[in-house]
């Protein structure tokens, strides 16, 4: 099972914004996507999405072209979580995690099934005592973990998620962390456009680099976190070291002329 | 459901009310007498309220349906230039004098309705964006408004003018079976297409990205919406001329009942809009004015107070 892109390339409004881009994302495995602004990254997320259709190339799930999936079927085995979290009713929160649901239900609504899926959704991202608030009454960082569980309740074989953890206070990003890492334990395949370098290097399994609409490194986590690639990647000298417990700490310092 | 059931009977009570009130009060008694009072009754007040009743359903389910696919709970089923289109065909009717035949006209507002709908879709092309699509509804409202005083300012006769400014002003006076056949059919496959959109506006709630990443095909809930706002609008316009505010104030006072939900806004909206046409309709012929009032007007009359209402609650929350 992998989510595999071969040679995909993208114009948008005149700016090539992908170009010749290969590789995959693996089940049971996080992947984190890294780049400056403007790299290619949510690009890239939407092209794996099924959202945006690449000029040239081809993006395949299990050997199946993406964009000639149904859409259904296509939004039920992935799951997006966008960057921007738009809520424009101000309906129950449970209300908005249900909507998780809607490429699984069929016409008569949600059955036990759905029902339980949200449950357990909920819990995973700490909202399930938000349930009867009203989504737009909430934080920032509430409605972050709202969106997550959105996604979570799908049950998607796939996660792509841009910036997931931007409006969460440390101990949620924990937390938001340890959900992923526990899907991908189940098996789904997750992938995470992240800015802050500590965390991608403890959350990920694999790192893709991105640069001007290219992949400049991708592997283990091990191999690709270097300085190296990180000071072509971001333009800045990093600092790259452990903590007490040997976990990685990877550290922006400053620019490089 | 409960509120559903609640709003049907409610619906029910208007209908009835409906067709005591008038010029001349007519108790349930007299309905089924036989005589001049029960050939009113049944030959004149029960059609026009079934015509009331289905137009404001048309519009209360058209204006819930435009507020969540624009995400906006000030759109309008208006908006689109839908019913100026519809208006434009009947208008062309008037002018031309062929509204002499009663079912003429609204076959041309029906015609009008389909070929703004088709421009609609033209203009807006096939990927689904909003932005395009108002901006194509706006288009086409300014065009089918321009066209449509064209042929008031150059009409033959002033009275074909005036003929056609009051037709404008939307009424249900005369209405009868005809007419409420005529609308019933492209109401119901409206109401129908904009069923099958609900999923999809729920789907919005989140956003046009997430929306699409949950399945929702833009282009084709674009269609859905093209169609369900086109026929149910095009209809009632056919049946009533133009009546404002409904499908803008009935989504609003919904609203809060049904969780903010779109999806679940929709009938609601429906059966409250039927109330809201059939309790304006009763009252402007309660009201003692010499000739009756336009129901558009008195449609209108009641949406400015509602939304100053509104604009005074909405003050306090800013504030």
């Amino acid at each position: 099972m992998d989510l595999r892109f071969d040679e995909i390339s993208l114009t948008l409004r005149g700016r090539p914004v992908l170009h010749g881009v290969t590789g995959a994302l693996t089940a049971g495995e996080i992947t984190v996507i890294l780049g400056a602004n403007g790299a290619g990254k949510s690009t890239l997320l939407s092209c794996l999405a099924g959202l945006r259709k690449p000029d040239a190339g081809l993006v395949q799930l299990n050997r199946q072209s993406l964009h000639a999936m149904p859409p259904q079927e296509r939004a039920s085995l992935i799951g997006l979580l966008p960057q921007q979290a738009d809520i424009h009713w101000n309906v129950n929160v449970r209300t908005l995690v249900a909507l998780g649901r809607l490429p699984h239900c069929g016409r008569w609504g949600l059955g036990a099934e759905d029902e339980a899926a949200i449950d357990a959704a909920m819990v995973a991202a700490d909202c399930a005592h938000l349930a009867a608030r009203k989504a737009q009454r909430l934080s920032g960082g509430e409605q972050a973990r709202v969106l997550l569980a959105r996604v979570l309740a799908g049950e998607p074989r796939w996660i792509l998620a841009d910036e997931p953890f931007a409006s969460l206070d440390p101990a949620h990003q924990l937390d938001a962390a340890a959900c992923l890492r526990a899907a991908a334990a189940q098996g789904v395949g997750v992938a995470v456009v992240l800015h802050d370098l500590t965390q991608a290097a403890r959350l990920a399994h694999r790192v893709i680099v991105m640069k001007e609409g290219a992949i400049i490194a991708a592997g283990p986590v091990g191999e690709v976190m270097n300085p190296a690639v990180l000071e072509a990647a971001y333009g800045v000298r990093v600092h790259a070291g452990q903590d007490a417990e040997g976990a990685p700490l990877i550290v922006p310092v400053a620019r490089l002329p | 459901m409960k509120l559903n059931l609640t709003l049907l009977a409610s619906l029910l009570a208007a209908l009835l009310l409906s067709l005591m009130a008038g010029r001349h009060w007519i108790a349930f008694d007299n309905w089924l007498a036989g005589d001049l009072q029960s050939l009113i009754v049944m030959e004149l007040r029960l059609p026009r309220a079934c015509a009331g009743a289905l137009v404001g359903m048309c519009l209360g389910m058209a204006g819930a349906a435009m507020q969540g696919y624009l995400r906006n709970p000030l759109a309008d089923p208006g908006l689109f230039g839908v019913s100026s289109s519809a208006a434009l065909g009947a208008v062309i009717s008037l002018f031309f004098g062929y509204a002499v035949q009663a079912w003429l006209l609204p076959v041309f507002a029906l015609s009008g309705a389909a070929l703004g709908m088709a421009t609609l879709a033209l203009l807006a092309g096939r990927s689904g964006s909003l932005i395009l699509f108002t901006l194509a509804g706006v288009i086409l409202a300014s065009l089918t408004g321009s066209l449509t005083s064209l042929l008031i300012s150059l009409a033959p006769t002033p009275f074909a003018s005036s003929e056609i400014v009051t037709w404008l002003m939307g009424a249900l006076v005369d209405r009868s079976w005809d007419d409420v056949r005529l609308a019933l059919i492209p109401a119901v496959l409206g109401m129908a297409a904009l069923l099958r959109a609900a999923p999809a506006l729920d789907a919005l709630t989140l956003g046009e990205t997430a929306a699409r990443s949950l399945g929702v095909d833009m282009a084709r809930l674009q269609w859905l919406i093209v169609l369900g706002v086109g026929l149910t609008v095009g209809g009632s316009v056919a049946v009533a001329g133009i009546i404002g505010f409904v499908g803008l104030m009935v989504p609003h006072i919904m609203r809060p009942l049904v969780d903010d939900r779109p999806s679940a806004l929709l009938i609601p909206s429906a059966l409250a809009g039927a109330i809201l046409v059939v309790l304006a309709d009763s009252l402007v012929r309660m009201l003692p004015s010499g000739s009756e009032m336009r129901l558009g007007i008195a449609m209108s009359s009641l949406g400015a107070p509602f939304f100053l209402a509104l604009l005074f609650r909405m003050r306090r929350e800013v504030a």
